[in-house]
């Protein structure tokens, strides 16, 4: 019989004795209390500016114009909490200015660091609000090649971009294990991001049913689809080129562990990086596994840090 | 708008394969594929209907997938590729009367200086929600408009009408339809 769990963390049904998955990564945070409190409270509305199609400042006038109340994102100069809504019934929306977009999943895109004119990979695309974000990075210009093995998340990703105006876009429907270059007249990429499927535990407070159906199966085979889309990428970047690892999950299986696969596989290296971000280091140790020491390079983005959702992020260097 | 060009079929050449993007051609001349508008066509349709500066699209490849879809694509890339999606939906040609796509307008179109409507904020919310909207006004072109409202210090084009015998039709596809509040 299913067992559920509600986003107060108590279970549901008759397996009572049934632990909270989140249960398991307290061991982890500074403040268990801070952490559960976060996870029960729903996410604000944020947005994300579209340069693409207008500045900051015009769709704030628009905003004003609307009567929508907003608040600058300190650490993201393109993102704006709202105040009440969801943007999906204004118009700054319907223009395409701006994106409905959780706060922290702007974040591995700016870790990124796209420049106009390069050739980037966004491994795991659908439904693009990470991908349009890489395009308004770029100004539009160079190609984002938009991959995904989920032909109905790709025409999300579709729609996301033509509302967007985004034009530097390719779509590709392939699985990123084994991803062909074949179609362009390239054979590497400048940077790759692998914002990768995973067990979304992070994600409890915009969807109150992340952890229903939770199990430890799932994270360990997830873990394996990670670790072959992430070589992958590895392998199509050019030597000295930027990929990035996120995740919005705690599980160090799908994170760290992930990580010390591939420092351990592939031609690469942890690079440490800054963010205005609250963060908490990588674990080194989860259970019995022992991870590469780089990890502690690597960012846990916990909800009650900069009050979002949860989050994982790692930079790597393509060494050859 | 009265303009009925077609590109012509034309036994000749190389029948249009559907299921990949392919450039399209620079010129009429440099056509190899029946039927298939050329960059020159689309740029010229573009300033001839809606006055807009042909400089806009010098960054841009123009791509045909499926029948007479054309793609805008910021890049270039090699000629045909088979992928999902190459850039952006900008018109559809392969029929009497070539049509814009809205994603195309609300991006390239706010610096167009013909054939623009614009709407009141009570008329712009209908039209947005894809209703049909009654204006004899109108004393230009009749075919597919760029509608537009006063929006944050300007003009901002939001989607394709169609005009005829009084009567602006929103084109609006479903999936983009939204109730809106009326701006004053």
């Amino acid at each position: 019989m299913a067992v559920g769990v509600t986003r107060n963390g108590q279970t549901t049904g008759p397996e009572t004795s049934c632990m909270n998955p989140l249960e398991r990564y307290a061991p982890l945070v500074d403040d268990r209390d801070a952490f559960f409190a976060a996870c029960e409270r729903p996410l604000p509305s944020v947005v994300r500016v579209n340069p693409i199609k207008a500045p900051r400042s015009r769709v704030c006038d628009a905003f004003d114009e609307e009567g929508v109340g907003y608040e600058p994102v300190t650490w993201n100069d393109s993102l704006l909490r709202l105040d009440e809504r969801g943007p999906g019934t204004t118009w700054p929306y319907y223009h395409g200015w701006i994106h409905g977009q959780e706060e922290v999943s702007a974040f591995p895109a700016t870790v990124l660091d796209p420049q106009p004119g390069e050739r980037v990979w966004d491994a795991c695309a659908a439904p693009g609000s990470k991908t349009t974000q890489l395009s308004a990075l770029m100004d539009d210009t160079g190609i984002v090649v938009g991959n995904d093995n989920n032909l109905g998340r790709l025409s999300a990703l579709r729609h996301n971009a033509e509302r967007l105006g985004v034009t530097n876009l390719v779509v590709t429907h392939q699985d990123g294990r084994s991803f062909s270059l074949k179609p362009f007249d390239f054979d590497e990429f400048d940077r790759a991001l692998v914002d990768a499927p995973c067990s979304c535990e992070g994600t409890c407070r915009k969807n109150p049913t992340a952890l229903e159906g939770w199990t430890l199966n799932h994270v360990h085979g997830v873990a394996g689809v990670q670790k072959g889309i992430l070589s992958r990428a590895i392998q199509a970047t050019k030597p000295g080129g930027t990929v990035v690892y996120s995740t919005c999950t705690f599980a160090p299986e799908e994170n760290e562990a992930v990580i010390d696969h591939v420092l351990e596989n592939e031609d690469c290296k942890v690079v440490p990086f800054e963010t205005p971000l609250e963060t908490a280091p990588g674990v080194t140790e989860w259970e019995d596994e022992t991870f590469d020491p780089a990890v502690t390079d690597t960012h846990r983005v916990y909800p009650h840090f900069n009050d979002t959702g949860g989050f994982y992020c790692a930079k790597l260097e393509v060494t050859a | 708008m009265t303009d009925e060009r077609r590109v012509p079929e034309d036994e000749s050449l190389e029948d249009n394969i559907g299921q990949q993007f392919d450039r399209l051609p620079a010129t009429p001349d440099d056509r190899t594929v029946s039927g298939r508008a050329s960059r020159k066509e689309i740029v010229d349709w573009w300033v001839e209907q809606y006055d807009v500066n042909p400089k806009i699209f010098d960054p841009f490849t123009f791509w045909e997938k499926g029948a007479g879809k054309i793609w805008i694509f910021g890049d270039d890339t090699s000629s045909p590729i088979e992928v999902e999606g190459l850039g952006m939906t900008v018109m559809r040609t392969r029929q009497r009367h070539w049509k814009p796509t809205m994603s195309a307008v609300q991006r390239f179109a706010q610096h167009a200086n013909k054939n623009v409507i614009e709407l009141s904020g009570e008329e712009a919310v209908r039209f947005a929600q894809g209703e049909n909207i009654q204006y004899e006004a109108w004393d230009g072109d009749w075919g597919y408009l760029i509608v537009a409202h006063e929006l944050a210090g300007s003009l901002a084009p939001i989607g394709v009408g169609l005009y005829l015998y009084g009567e602006l039709r929103s084109t609006v596809p479903k999936g983009r339809r939204e109730s809106l509040d009326t701006l004053e």
